[in-house]
């Protein structure tokens, strides 16, 4: 299954992530995290695609994508990790 | 298993940036641009003034810090000094294009084999939202309170356009970060600009637009459409010189 993962104290509840996610399945949470901020929760994660839309617009790093089923060949990064 | 991570050249620190500030984003850009060349270990940042100040700390290569302007002048002496190292600047607008005007147009028109990051978000940040050489025309600051232009502060300098008329310089590309697809290409041009210093081509500067919200006094949502509408009119994305 594919996945995204926020690392919630890292977060700063800019929105980025969820105004970017095409599939529209982010919301930020109700919740705050220690340094203040409200942090994304995914509505619904089968449905992510793990298209790293979420990853390439967080300014603070704090969201991981993996996508299952990816053949070493369809790399472009190397900052995409093979694992 | 594919994963999308943050790269090992930025530290664990958690940036001081305002919520989505695009110099997060720049940040990350170029620190995977350094993982992907396997430069780490060689590759010496200078840090501006500005809100990039601290930058030092969220790079695990070496970084140095830089009087306010100086940055392509102390690129220099360490590229010529050293000259198997790669330096790189990062500057705002506020340090490249006003008081560091003169060392960054000499360090072009000399054509040092450095990389220059340059961040516009056309807006002094770090010192509370002054105008910067780069805010748009009618656009308002603590010090330009009518909009610039109305006092004759006269229209927006554009570094790209500048400097391409010197023959000394080597790449210049102006991209942003307000949305993916530009994130994309301002890796790309990142990557073109360290690219060239490695294979010795000269001076090659990159200018991204990027987001400020907390002076611009924007949710993050206006602020990406503020690029989007306003800065990519006033500064035309492109490649602005490419000597190959
Ligand atoms: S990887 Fe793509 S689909 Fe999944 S949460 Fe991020 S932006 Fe949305
Ligand atoms: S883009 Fe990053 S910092 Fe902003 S809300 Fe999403 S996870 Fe948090």
């Amino acid at each position: 299954m594919n996945k995204v993962h926020f690392d919630k104290h890292r977060c700063k509840g800019c929105g980025m992530c969820v105004l970017f996610c095409p599939q529209k399945i982010l919301r930020m949470s109700a919740d705050l995290n220690d340094q203040g901020f409200s942090y994304p929760e995914v509505s619904d994660p089968d449905r992510c695609t793990a298209c790293g839309m979420c990853f390439r617009m967080c300014p603070d790093c704090a969201i991981q994508v993996d996508k299952e089923g990816v053949k070493t060949s369809d790399k472009k990064e190397t900052t995409d990790v093979m694992e | 298993m594919l994963t999308l991570k943050r790269t090992d050249v930025l530290t664990d620190a958690c940036t001081h940036y305002c919520p989505g500030c695009g110099h997060g984003i720049a940040h990350r850009l170029v620190a995977e641009v350094i993982e992907e060349l396997g430069i780490r270990e060689k590759t010496i940042g200078i840090a501006p003034v500005g809100c990039a100040v601290l930058m030092y700390d969220y790079f695990n290569c070496d970084m140095t810090e830089c009087a306010h302007g100086r940055p392509p002048a102390m690129a220099t002496g360490i590229k010529r000094i050293q000259p198997d190292k790669i330096v790189f600047t990062y500057q705002g607008d506020g340090d490249l294009a006003a008081i560091g005007t003169a060392e960054t147009i000499h360090a072009a028109n000399r054509g040092e084999n450095i990389t220059v990051i340059f961040i516009n978000n056309a807006i002094y940040g770090m010192t509370g939202g002054q105008m910067a050489p780069t805010t748009l025309t009618g656009m308002r600051s603590t010090t330009s309170q009518d909009g610039r232009g109305e006092h004759g502060e006269g229209p927006p300098l554009k570094v790209c356009e500048l400097l391409s008329t010197l023959d000394g310089v080597c790449y210049l590309e102006r991209t942003a970060v307000s949305t993916p697809k530009d994130v994309i290409a301002t890796k790309r041009a990142i990557k073109k600009a360290f690219q060239n210093q490695i294979d010795g081509k000269g001076f090659s500067l990159v200018e991204v637009l990027s987001m400020c919200p907390t002076d611009w006094k924007l949710s993050t949502v206006q602020s990406v459409d503020f690029v989007n509408n306003e800065m990519k009119e006033a500064f035309p994305l492109g490649v602005y010189k490419d000597k190959g």
